[in-house]
């Protein structure tokens, strides 16, 4: 397929200085991607060890309750709620609200903390359950 | 970028004319996630166990069954637009980028299929002891 080689391209990311907006949406992209693949695959893998009868769904479990278990859980935990948050983000911003500087910045910074409170919540509450 | 004109079309060049779908279905499916998973979170969290005969009884009932298996196509349809866009940024050779979006394709329906039927098994042939 013939292609003109040399098309025009936007200044990129080399040019500009980070700001938060910039870390959160390419916090978006690798927190969807790895829920994609580790988080899908994950909840998948659940699912059929269930499907799979009492013997390999305890195998299952002893993974899951692990430490290295617990970090992959806590891990994808922590980025469902960054990319929840940040995916609210863009359905305001979907409707053309929230482009002024400071309002983009304050969110852009606020949303992150939020994520992290939240996964912080949800397993301090569980692990304040087992004790 | 293409203009529109059938020269610009029969190079590939300019809108396919499904990038609207393609965006208004990645938004349903957002919001396809965002209850169903917090749904999800919030009854394994009330859940008394997660053992064998407490999860495989809880899946098997039908006002269970029915919305996770809603929320695995919802699941497997964002991440399939999601990844989509990702690896069309930045997946420049033409040959890798339409093999590693067959991959993609192969990767939702395949896992969306094994985690629809997992559940099925389940519910319909119940907890085997």
């Amino acid at each position: 397929m013939a292609r003109p080689q040399a098309r025009p391209l936007s200044p990129h990311l080399s040019i500009w200085k980070w700001g938060p907006h910039m870390a959160l949406s390419i916090l978006h992209r690798v927190t969807g991607s790895s829920l994609a693949i580790v988080g899908a695959l994950g909840l998948v893998w659940w699912l059929t060890a269930a499907a799979s009868g009492p013997a390999y769904y305890a195998f299952f479990l002893e993974q899951a309750s692990s430490w290295y278990g617990y970090v992959v859980m806590v891990g994808i935990t922590w980025a469902f709620f960054q990319h929840l948050f940040s995916g609210l983000r863009h359905f305001v911003l979907d409707v053309g609200a929230g482009y002024e500087l400071k309002t983009n910045k304050s969110w852009s910074l606020l949303i992150p903390v939020a994520a992290l409170f939240t996964t912080a919540a949800i397993w301090l509450s569980i692990f304040a359950g087992k004790l | 970028m293409g203009n529109g004109t059938g020269i610009g079309r029969v190079r590939g060049l300019g809108s396919a004319k499904s990038g609207t779908h393609h965006w208004i279905n990645q938004r349903i499916t957002a919001v396809g996630n965002l209850l169903l998973v917090l749904w999800l979170i919030f009854s394994l969290l009330q859940l008394p166990s997660l053992d064998y005969l407490a999860v495989t009884a809880w899946l098997a009932k039908s006002w269970v069954a029915v919305p996770m298996i809603l929320m695995l196509i919802s699941i497997f349809y964002h991440l399939r637009l999601g990844l989509q866009v990702v690896i069309e940024d930045y997946v420049h050779e033409d040959g890798t980028k339409f093999a590693t979006l067959l991959l993609l394709n192969f990767y939702a329906i395949g896992g969306a299929a094994l985690g629809i039927f997992a559940i099925a098994k389940i519910a319909f042939t119940g907890a085997a002891s």
